[in-house]
């Protein structure tokens, strides 16, 4: 009997912490130290200031700083304000079910290739340009005019926004299956207000409150994102995570002084951008309050409507002939502008890959899979640990648990790195999926834990009350009924740990290669053919998570109606 | 007392054992019997699938010969396999290290050099170090002008050539002031890579060498020259050109492959390259219209060498020293000298070939648009590499942030 053996489940909160604590503070060490001038290795054996002077002095500081502060607080603002207009204006209309349908494949999209995708699209000599070149342009030669890598960081924010609409819809979607929203816009629509306007008026402050973490998780991902930024954004100079990750690969291993400070002002930048953010939700709560005391109705939404839906179905559109302008690029011959299509169509960019694209492929579905298995376990274990033992985390220690998500990546992995080295425990499939783990965790429980919590517990007492054990009503009850969200979490997770570059790479020693490695790798060179078959190949494998995660609960629950409900 | 003597023995001891055991390449027979049924992961650039095709190839040759398994790690930069070494290093893993064998040159060669992060030396006891000629061909010894010393064996040459679309340019610039001329009659046709992407520094190199009337002062680290005098001219040209440049410079292709692809899109008509088989490997791959052909600028362009080096804790180093002793074999750098396979030019000398062997380099099929090796004039020789740095990090300060 499972009641009778002395239970481990109080200790699974510690171990989910330990688990990403541990790396991310002995990685946050590993930068530190060479911040202030300590890299026995490199022959900084004192403290000093000497890397911050450095740093200081690099002439593009203000402008890398000012860079990633805007790009990374409008793509989030923007992104943001998109979801909510989408749901305020759609949600629980068919059309609704139309626009969920075509944004969450773009979840699974990595976000290179994505941006690879736009960026061709997008170009000067892009397949836009191609299609109207020449008869409608006069363009026998693509037009020297700036539209990727523009210096404010325009193409890189819409590289970001097509990608965070999608998350962030899901995560909404996820969360706003615990909330009566559909009511609550019902009696706002009876007291005349506009369907926008009440939904935004009665949903969202409960929703937001749900999906806050995952915006911050935004928020931090777009402020120190690199291959997007590689990809999109401006050069001269490019945002400060690009230039610390520059640093850090520089042959000249003294600038590893200089990147380890500019890692920490990296760090410093992201908490500062969250206050700001965090000042920015007191403001809009505060204008929400103000807005419903003037009594206004709002209710000639339409054009808002219409815009929402025509955002997100552009959106959609973007992506979606971006995928498939690298699908054709797979198979392309010779092509140049101003050609609609190649001159020949050709499988040999697919054969000379194939090969290694098996193996490759089977390695990142077993890393990913085993990643999100830990993951998904601890974080249910934490959360049915928190239901039943009341062992309720602190704000504090929540935030310990999005760590990960917030400190940049290129910092505390090379300290990582040196970590895992000193106990000879690199180069390991083992090694990879547990790094793996500190990135997939924080996200499988952020798509997880609202949704858990926010579960009716009356069903449990209910269940009890016919006799059922803790863990009875937790693999009968419970589970069925948050099998979706569960389902929805190991996907994220799933796509999180296909996307993961730098960790599969520095963990790896680049002896682990999943499809992101060899699909970076190879992006080095520029090939579109072959970034063609290596982001198509990087994108169907999240894509069959998430639609395994769609398709399960129909298929199980598709005699009942009620399990399936989404609010 | 005698704990803390022990103590010290044993450090001493385990400081000296890695020396005791490793391979002597003077002794190639028991290289060979080691080396047989090691595994060699050697960490090279994974951008170009030309190159990762050959390296396959050579795994096969090696596994099929010596009984050598070997690994391509593929890099996007081969700076994280410096990085690794010396995190290695900082851990204090001075053996069974990760990398067997680097593809390196240049800066970050000089790097490891000076951190001691590299094996040696053994390349010159290699057997078929008899085949190349360093008195004709001092690249193979200096590498950017850093004394090799038996740390890195050479295994491919590097020239710069410029290659151009002669559909759309009929008279392209064959001096670095015409270059100039050129791009003011075209603005927008003409780039190059971002520095400090090597392939953009290099073209700052080559314009300086094309500038100045005395270049001895690049041949010495930077810090012994009047580092602003001899640059006048160079920023001057630089201030000149770029307003005529792609995007009026407000933008930069990152990397040789991105430029290449701007060359692709017909959004440049001339780009510069490090590998005089690059434009007739690019057309074979339908990277390039097939009217895109090579040139080399009055005078001479700076050339090369690429180097495999082993690191100082590498697990497999009688493998790696076997697979790079391969490379050099007239086997590995026939094939790779064919147009079909990379068409970089080799490291061997022909009067150290056997005349049958020589015979077959001459017979090889360059490519449409590669240019021969007669054709190819002088090599210069790379200046210091603290040049190299100094002009990136300048360049940065004045181009490389918007004004």
């Amino acid at each position: 009997m499972p009641r009778s053996r002395p239970s481990l489940l109080p200790l699974a909160p510690l171990l989910t912490i330990a688990v990403l604590l541990l790396p991310v503070g002995a990685g946050l060490a590993g930068v530190l130290a060479p911040a202030f001038g300590w890299f026995p290795a490199l022959g900084g054996t004192s403290l000093s200031l000497e890397p911050w002077r450095a740093l200081l002095a690099w002439p593009g500081l203000p402008d890398a700083v000012w860079l990633s502060l805007t790009t990374g607080l409008g793509a989030t603002a923007l992104s943001l304000l998109i979801t909510v207009m989408i749901c305020a204006a759609w949600q629980g209309t068919r059309a609704f079910g139309v626009i969920e349908r075509a944004l969450s494949p773009l979840l699974s999209v990595p976000h290179a290739a994505a941006a690879f995708g736009l960026a061709f699209l997008i170009a000067p000599s892009g397949w836009i340009a191609r299609a109207l070149s020449p008869w409608a342009t006069g363009w026998d030669q693509p037009p020297d005019i700036l539209i990727t890598q523009d210096p404010m960081g325009l193409s890189l924010m819409a590289g970001l926004v097509v990608k965070e609409v999608p998350f962030l819809l899901l995560m909404t979607l996820a969360a706003l299956g615990q909330l009566p929203a559909r009511r609550s816009v019902l009696l706002a629509q009876t007291m005349g207000y506009g369907r926008m306007a009440g939904w935004v008026l009665t949903v969202f402050p409960r929703l937001y409150a749900q999906i806050r973490l995952p915006v911050y998780a935004v928020l931090a991902y777009s402020c120190s994102v690199i291959d997007v930024a590689l990809i999109l954004g401006p050069t001269r100079p490019s945002t400060l995570a690009v230039q610390v990750l520059e640093w850090l690969s520089d042959p000249d291993l003294s600038l590893r002084f200089q990147a380890a400070a500019g890692a920490v002002l990296q760090l410093g930048l992201i908490l500062g951008v969250l206050l700001l953010w965090r000042l920015g939700e007191m403001t809009a709560a505060r204008l929400g309050c103000a807005c419903i005391r003037r009594g206004h109705r709002l209710a000639r939404d339409g054009a808002i409507r219409a815009a929402a839906m025509g955002l997100a179905l552009i959106m959609a559109l973007a992506v979606g002939l971006g995928i498939l302008g690298l699908a054709v690029w797979s198979v392309a011959g010779f092509w140049t502008f101003p050609d609609l299509l190649p001159d020949q169509l050709t499988w040999r960019n697919w054969m000379r890959q194939s090969d290694g694209l098996i193996r490759i492929a089977l390695e990142t579905a077993v890393i990913g899979t085993v990643a999100t298995l830990i993951s998904v376990t601890l974080t249910i274990a934490c959360l049915e640990a928190e239901y039943r033992h009341g062992l309720r985390q602190s704000a504090r220690a929540l935030w310990l648990l999005y760590l990960p998500l917030i400190v940049p990546q290129a910092t505390f992995l090379i300290g990582l790195q040196t970590l895992a080295i000193g106990t000879g425990w690199t180069g390991a499939q083992a090694a990879v999926i547990a790094a793996h783990v500190i990135f997939v965790l924080p996200y499988v429980f952020l798509s997880l834990s609202d949704p858990w919590r926010s579960w009716d517990a009356r069903q449990g007492l209910v269940a009890a009350s016919l006799g059922a054990g803790a863990d009875r009503i937790l693999w009968r009850v419970r589970l069925p009924m948050m099998l979706r969200p569960v389902l929805v979490a190991a996907a994220v997770g799933f796509a999180v740990s296909v996307g993961q570059y730098l960790p599969t790479l520095l963990i790896g020693m680049g002896r682990v290669t999943t499809l992101t490695t060899e699909a970076v790798a190879l992006s080095s060179g520029g090939d579109r053919r072959l970034i063609g078959v290596y982001a198509l190949s990087q994108t169907i494998m999240p894509l069959a998570g998430f639609a395994l995660a769609l398709a399960l609960p129909a298929l199980l629950f598709r005699n009942r109606r009620g399990m399936l409900d989404r609010g | 007392m005698i704990s803390r003597l022990t103590v010290t023995t044993a450090f001493v001891a385990c400081l000296c054992l890695p020396a005791f055991a490793d391979p002597d390449p003077q002794d190639w027979d028991a290289v060979l019997q080691e080396a047989q049924g090691q595994t060699v992961y050697w960490n090279a650039w994974g951008g170009d699938p030309r190159t990762n095709d050959y390296i396959a190839w050579a795994g096969q040759q090696v596994q099929a010969q010596f009984g050598v398994t070997l690994e391509h790690v593929k890099l996007s930069d081969t700076a994280t396999a410096v990085s690794t070494v010396l995190n290695e290093k900082a851990a204090g893993r001075v053996e069974g290290g990760s990398i067997d064998m680097i593809w390196i040159n240049g800066a970050n060669f000089a790097s490891m050099k000076e951190n001691g992060l590299l094996f040696g030396p053994w390349s010159e006891d290699l057997p078929n170090w008899a085949l190349v000629d360093p008195v004709a061909n001092p690249a193979l010894v200096e590498d950017f002008t850093v004394p090799v010393e038996g740390l890195e064996a050479p295994w491919s040459m590097a020239r710069v050539v410029f290659y151009y679309d002669s559909a759309r340019v009929a008279e392209p610039p064959r001096t670095i002031p015409a270059f100039l001329e050129w791009a003011s009659a075209n603005p927008g046709r003409f780039t190059y890579p971002q520095p400090p992407d090597f392939l953009g520094t290099t073209f700052l190199k080559q314009a300086l060498l094309g500038l100045v009337s005395d270049t001895t002062p690049l041949y010495a680290p930077v810090d012994q020259a009047d580092y602003d005098a001899v640059t006048a001219p160079l920023w001057a040209y630089i201030d000149a050109l770029t307003p005529h440049l792609w995007r009026q410079g407000q933008a930069y292709p990152q990397n040789g492959p991105a430029q290449r692809q701007l060359m692709a899109d017909g959004e440049i008509d001339i780009a510069i390259s490090f590998s005089p088989g690059e434009a007739s490997a690019a057309i074979a791959n339908f990277e390039l219209p097939d009217t895109v052909r090579s040139l080399v600028l009055e005078g001479g362009t700076i050339g090369n060498a690429s180097f495999l080096a082993i690191p100082f804790n590498a697990n497999a180093k009688a493998g790696a020293m076997v697979v790079a002793n391969y490379l050099m074999s007239v086997e590995a750098q026939l094939h790779k000298q064919d147009a079909a396979v990379m068409g970089t030019p080799t490291v061997l000398a022909m009067n150290k070939l056997s005349a049958e062997d020589a015979a077959r380099f001459a017979a090889l099929d360059l490519g449409v648009a590669t240019l021969s090796p007669a054709d190819l004039g002088p090599a210069l020789p790379e200046p210091h590499p603290s040049w190299m740095q100094r002009i990136a990090a300048d360049w940065e300060a004045r181009f490389g942030v918007a004004r």
